[in-house]
């Protein structure tokens, strides 16, 4: 990646951080590594918590987004409450989540990733998630043939009638779509 | 400032308790009935913005959480919701707007754009906290008619009641949900994954990962002796209940064990007939567990 593009990337990084509260704190990390270590899946990372923030540090943030590590966190905030700096790394995972999903890093592939968005869609729809038609945006999105894999799963559920086919929205979508437009016109 | 015990409470059961985890929202309902707890359901209300909402767009998210704010801080009663994710991401925005001025600023004029404000005040409850710490032991003791004989429990917390603020109890150690436990004559095991991550979302997305982590957690549970598992989350129950046999295969222990809501197994010594508790909605059997309370 080029320096230019790279300084870019960590200068929108950094003041997206400061906007959420505490966000500065990233500046207090030791590379003490608690953070990696508490983590239930960053065994299964390309980069590591701490290694993230060495990547940032060497202006190689678009190694990390390019690989498989950002949608591997499940916000279990285990980081978070051991970190001694007191970096809230749950909320910069999800600040890297986003900002691989708006510059179209490889990371916005991950199944996870995809399924993040089919939820959106069905939220801003109904105002309310809709199991039936978020399962139905993901498979399309995906694999149609992964469906199958959950169809025991898929049946047992739906069996105890705890699928329901259609969405329950809400009353007042209209005001809502207002809401949600002004809080970020641009995204 | 709302007052802060009083027996009624503004009812958020969020999605998944109308959909996949009715069970949780019917037992919630009864028991709380039972103890007393009015639960008036929230009118019109939406999705919290929950965890994979966040993960794309973060403004949006604090706005649908603040809707529900608002909704609230209009009835004038706290927040009660059984679901840790809804709970969660309620608590959260309502935490930021109380301390980030520019947020707060910019959450609410998204709101006024859709014809509602939320100024404040507003305290957002968990469930089990509410039982355990407003109700309190005398309380719920007192409407236990048929409790356990030493039931042996694994509490499982999950993630997000306690952290990240670690405002109901520890948030690694916590007790809270022990505490009712003993309560209603269950004996809670000493259960080291109590606080692990159980995968949430990446159970569909990428089982792979999701089911190392069930099957980590299910098969310390048998371990430890435990002869069900409760839980207090719609997320972690399915996926401990959903993928026992393919969890066995991952990790090669034992991982069958009945899983149920923490209400369900309160319900059950309240006196509450399986069909109140939606008993048969568990994908794990939970007749042992139903037949093991007091004659």
């Amino acid at each position: 990646m080029e320096a230019a593009r790279a300084e870019s990337l960590k200068a929108t990084f950094l003041d997206n951080i400061r906007s959420i509260p505490y966000g500065e704190r990233i500046y207090e990390c030791q590379q003490c590594g608690t953070c990696s270590a508490s983590c239930p899946t960053s065994s299964q990372m390309d980069y590591s918590p701490r290694e993230i923030i060495a990547a940032l540090r060497a202006g190689l943030l678009d190694r990390v987004l390019d690989s498989n590590t950002v949608w591997l966190c499940s916000s279990c905030y285990s980081c978070t409450v051991r970190c001694p700096a007191g970096i809230k790394f749950t909320d910069v995972m999800y600040e890297l989540k986003r900002l691989g999903d708006k510059y179209g890093f490889s990371s916005r592939k991950s199944p996870t990733a995809k399924m993040a968005r089919c939820f959106v869609k069905t939220i801003d729809l109904h105002g309310r998630n809709a199991e039936g038609e978020l399962m139905a945006r993901y498979y399309l999105s995906t694999n149609p043939f992964r469906a199958l894999r959950q169809l025991s799963f898929g049946l047992r559920m739906l069996i105890r009638g705890r699928v329901p086919l259609l969405p329950h929205g809400i009353k007042d979508t209209k005001n809502l779509r207002r809401m949600i437009s002004a809080a970020s016109p641009e995204e | 400032m709302i007052a802060p015990t009083t027996n009624v409470y503004a009812y958020y059961p969020g999605c998944s308790l109308i959909a996949t985890n009715k069970a949780y929202d019917i037992s919630t309902r009864n028991t709380a009935r039972v103890l007393g707890i009015e639960l008036i359901e929230l009118e019109d209300w939406n999705c919290c913005g929950a965890t994979a909402y966040t993960a794309i767009r973060e403004k949006r998210s604090f706005v649908l959480s603040a809707r529900n704010l608002a909704l609230a801080e209009k009835t004038g009663r706290q927040l009660i919701t059984a679901c840790a994710g809804c709970y969660l991401s309620l608590h959260k925005t309502n935490k930021y707007m109380a301390e980030d001025a520019g947020m707060r600023q910019e959450i609410r004029r998204a709101l006024q754009a859709g014809g509602m404000d939320y100024t404040g005040g507003v305290r957002v409850r968990h469930c089990l906290d509410v039982l355990v710490n407003d109700l309190g032991e005398e309380e719920v003791k007192q409407h236990v008619v048929r409790p356990f004989e030493g039931l042996r429990v694994a509490p499982y917390y999950g993630c997000q009641i306690t952290r990240p603020f670690g405002d109901i109890d520890d948030p690694e150690f916590p007790e809270v949900m022990h505490r009712l436990l003993r309560w209603i004559g269950a004996e809670p095991v000493d259960f080291s994954m109590m606080t692990k991550c159980c995968g949430g979302m990446l159970m569909y997305t990428q089982p792979n990962v999701g089911m190392e982590l069930v099957g980590q957690i299910l098969s310390q549970a048998k371990k430890e002796g435990a002869e069900c598992i409760a839980t207090a989350c719609p997320l972690c129950q399915i996926n401990l209940e959903a993928y026992q046999a393919k969890a066995a295969r991952t990790t090669g222990a034992d991982c069958r064990i009945p899983v149920l809501y923490f209400t369900q197994l309160l319900g059950i010594t309240l006196g509450l007939k399986p069909k109140d508790l939606a008993l048969s909605d568990n994908l794990t059997p939970s007749e042992t567990i139903f037949a093991s309370r007091s004659a």
